[in-house]
């Protein structure tokens, strides 16, 4: 692996105005090394600036100050070396679930015989081999989450980012498709950056995780975590039962409980 | 200095003093103020009498017309109270037969919230059925139709011969009776002769043919030996029920009159015998056709068209102006839409014409569009141009407004470019709402071309019935605004069935 693979973030700052006069200090001085294959999971209370950090890396915003470099050029815009998988409603509802997979490769001109051995490969890697001429208005809530990494996939980026992409799912099937990153992280060896609300998530899929501090948002802890390499092709409920999984457990949700407690002034009852 | 000057004249009207506010031309070379004489009785008003006048008039006028307004309500109160009894009265009936019945058993049946719980309220198909039955019905006993059995027929008027008799008393006091004869014939029925027996004595039996709902006034002393004139002959009594009346008196609104069951006789100021045969309940068919008067009529046009244009030419011209107006204003009406939905300077450039001309009716813009177009096609196409324009266009953009970020963020890390992305993720999402606005537009473009066929047309469904006003026949009228009302519903349910062909995913979202 050399120097110039991977995600370089350096000193980014976000800070806008407001019609009021005043300004917002969204992130301030956030600096991170995300090596090629790398999952980073970023924990943090409402408001600690996560979704425009990755907002930012996406290039759907600018930041005020700061680099961010993948792969030895800079980020400037959007564009599908970094594919984004968005919690719901980012699939085309006009088109089937295959037309939703094949449309990265299409958009890019390429010819369909090229593309669509690899697209009916990934449908059937997530399981959807069956429903490939449904639309997608016709999927549970789970499927079409499915439907969206298959997507994000068969553009082949180097970088996925994932804004939460499993929070509006039920417990159950949220559990399986973490079962199905972690497989998909381990079997195309992406970059995945991975924002979550839930604690448990983010130490099962977090290879790196960051906890982050609002106001302004910043980098508050940094952990490097086993359960990932463990959760791979195993079963998650198994990782639960590691000794170190409970204490960092708590201990990570004692820090996030104390910053929501300093923002709201009341006990959240969930990190 | 051509000029003009609000003057406060007050004057006596009809024993009343009246104040006036009268707009005056100032005459060539006179000052208000200094050379200017107002006219008699007249002072120049100040601005603050000008604008309390105006306000003081315009009030009491609205307020006049509120009473009038409610007057008339209240009127057809009752009429509308028996109309929702009727129904209240079936949907009893219909409960009362159907809780007899075997029950449905689906899911929404099986619900005991329904009040309050919109999607437990479903429209009722025998309702729907009983609500246009029951408007033939009315329409039907209102008109006195043959497709309905004649038990439910309003009173008709009375058609056909009867009499009643009068007493005669002359200046000496001899009295004798005689015999009116009515005979009330159909409208349009040839007039013909009455042969009747005059019989004897000082008066003569006296006749009279009377077209149904008009009425006549019986010179009854024109055949008789006595008469008002010469011999100061007078009625005393009609069929043997006595009065005393001073003619010739000014004893307006006191001349006695009687009921004679197949008609209303009065006697009149100077004694003649005004006759008004019963007009009973029903409609006179000038105000409202029967509905089979207004089939046989549609069966007539469309064979032979009204007035030298048929029927399917009429019809036609309408469709054409709606749909190429319609084609025309969702042509320019959707790019515009998008362009003020994708770019600021389009949306800062579009914004105040379109939001100035949106609440415009187009009706009001056909008296400029006469003036600068002619009453060609042109005029009228671009009337219907612009309603729909300014619909297409807020459809268009409230439609790319409507497009979640998400998809079109996500489109853009997978690699689209904006072309594409306009392509393939915001005119698809805009459909539903395009076609929303398709819809209204429709509507509008089908009710304005009528309007503007009644104000200036060669042809039209429209212009058939400014035409057939003009004749007064009123069952064309009728049959236009049936027409006109079927297939602007046609329109619609075609709108709504291509919706739902061609944007299925529409609310899936």
């Amino acid at each position: 692996m050399s120097s110039t693979t991977g995600l370089t973030i350096e000193n980014l700052s976000m800070r806008f105005d407001l019609p009021n006069g005043g300004h917002v200090q969204a992130l301030q001085g956030v600096s991170l090394d995300l090596k090629a294959g790398e999952l980073l999971s970023v924990l943090g209370p409402s408001g600690c600036g996560k979704t425009t950090l990755l907002n930012i890396v996406a290039g759907f915003l600018a930041q005020t100050e700061g680099t961010l470099m993948l792969n030895g050029h800079e980020i400037n815009g959007p564009d599908a070396e970094r594919g984004m998988v968005f919690q719901a409603g980012a699939l085309f509802e006009w088109m089937s679930v295959r037309d939703n997979v094949s449309f990265g490769p299409r958009m890019a001109g390429r010819k369909a015989k090229d593309y669509m051995g690899n697209v009916d490969h990934l449908l059937e890697v997530v399981g959807l081999q069956d429903f490939k001429e449904k639309m997608v208005y016709e999927l549970s809530g789970g499927m079409q989450q499915r439907v969206a990494l298959a997507r994000c996939l068969a553009n082949d980026p180097d970088v996925i980012l994932m804004d939460e992409p499993l929070g509006a799912l039920d417990a159950l099937t949220r559990e399986k498709m973490q079962s199905l990153v972690l497989k998909l992280w381990k079997e195309t060896g992406k970059t995945i950056i991975l924002i979550t609300h839930s604690v448990e998530e983010a130490l099962l899929l977090g290879e790196r995780l960051i906890v982050m501090a609002p106001r302004p948002g910043r980098i508050h802890r940094e952990y490097r975590l086993p359960f990932a390499d463990m959760g791979v092709n195993a079963d998650l409920r198994e990782v639960k039962k590691h000794p170190d999984y409970a204490p960092t457990r708590e201990e990570i949700l004692n820090m996030i409980w104390d910053m929501e407690e300093e923002i709201m002034g009341t006990a959240g009852e969930e990190a | 200095m051509d000029s003009t000057v609000n003057l406060l004249c007050t004057r006596e009207r009809l024993g009343e003093t009246v104040t006036e506010l009268r707009a005056t031309p100032v005459p060539e070379g006179q000052i208000v103020g200094d050379t200017f004489v107002p006219a008699e009785g007249c002072i120049v008003a100040t601005g603050w009498e000008t604008f309390s006048y105006q306000f003081g008039t315009l009030g009491t006028e609205l307020w006049g017309e509120t009473k009038t307004v409610f007057a008339s309500a209240a009127s057809a109160l009752p009429s509308i109270a028996i109309y929702i009894l009727v129904i209240l009265a079936c949907m009893f009936i219909y409960r009362a037969v159907k809780s007899g019945l075997t029950k449905t058993a689906d899911y929404t049946s099986l619900k005991t919230v329904t009040f309050g719980d919109e999607s437990a309220v479903r429209s009722d198909l025998p309702a729907s059925i009983l609500s246009i039955v029951l408007i033939f019905i009315i329409w039907g006993s209102f008109t006195g139709s043959a497709l309905l059995p004649g038990f439910l027929h309003l009173p008709a008027p009375f058609v056909g011969e009867s009499s009643f008799t009068y007493t005669l008393e002359d200046a000496d006091g001899n009295r004798d009776d005689a015999e009116v004869f009515i005979r009330v014939i159909p409208a349009g029925a040839a007039a013909s002769d009455m042969v009747f027996d005059p019989g004897a004595g000082l008066a003569k039996n006296d006749g009279a043919e009377i077209g149904i709902y008009r009425s006549d006034n019986i010179l009854w002393d024109s055949n008789d030996d006595v008469t008002r004139r010469a011999n100061g002959a007078r009625i005393v009594a009609i069929n043997g029920a006595e009065f005393d009346y001073a003619f010739g008196t000014d004893g307006a609104g006191r001349a006695p009159s009687f009921n004679v069951g197949f008609a209303r006789v009065a006697i009149t100021d100077r004694g003649s015998i005004n006759v008004v045969p019963d007009q009973g309940w029903q409609m006179q068919p000038l105000y409202l056709p029967a509905p089979e008067v207004v089939w046989t009529r549609f069966i007539e046009i469309a064979k032979y068209g009204y007035q030298n244009v048929y029927l399917t030419v009429h019809l036609g011209f309408s469709l054409f102006r709606v749909i190429v107006g319609f084609l025309l204003g969702a042509a320019v009406g959707i790019p515009l839409g998008y362009a003020m939905g994708l770019s600021n300077w389009f949306r800062g450039w579009f914004d105040p014409i379109v939001e100035f001309m949106r609440p415009v009716p187009p009706l009001a813009l056909i008296p400029l569009v006469i003036i600068w177009f002619g009453i060609g096609e042109v005029g009228k196409i671009f009337l219907l141009f612009l309603a729909a324009l300014w619909i297409m266009a807020i459809a268009a953009r409230s439609g790319v407004s409507g497009v979640r970020i998400t998809k079109v963020h996500a489109a853009y890390s997978l690699g689209a470019s904006r072309w594409q992305i306009l392509r393939h993720v915001i005119i698809p999402n805009s459909l539903p709402e395009i076609f929303t606005g398709a819809r209204v537009a429709m509507g509008v473009c089908w009710g304005t071309v009528v309007a503007a066929e009644l104000v200036a047309a060669e042809e039209g469904i429209g212009k058939m019935i400014t035409t057939a006003s003009k004749f007064q026949n009123t069952d064309i009228i009728l049959l236009g605004v049936i027409i006109i009302g079927l297939v602007g519903f046609g329109i619609d349910m075609l709108m709504r069935w291509a919706e739902r062909r061609l944007v299925p995913w529409k609310g899936k979202g």
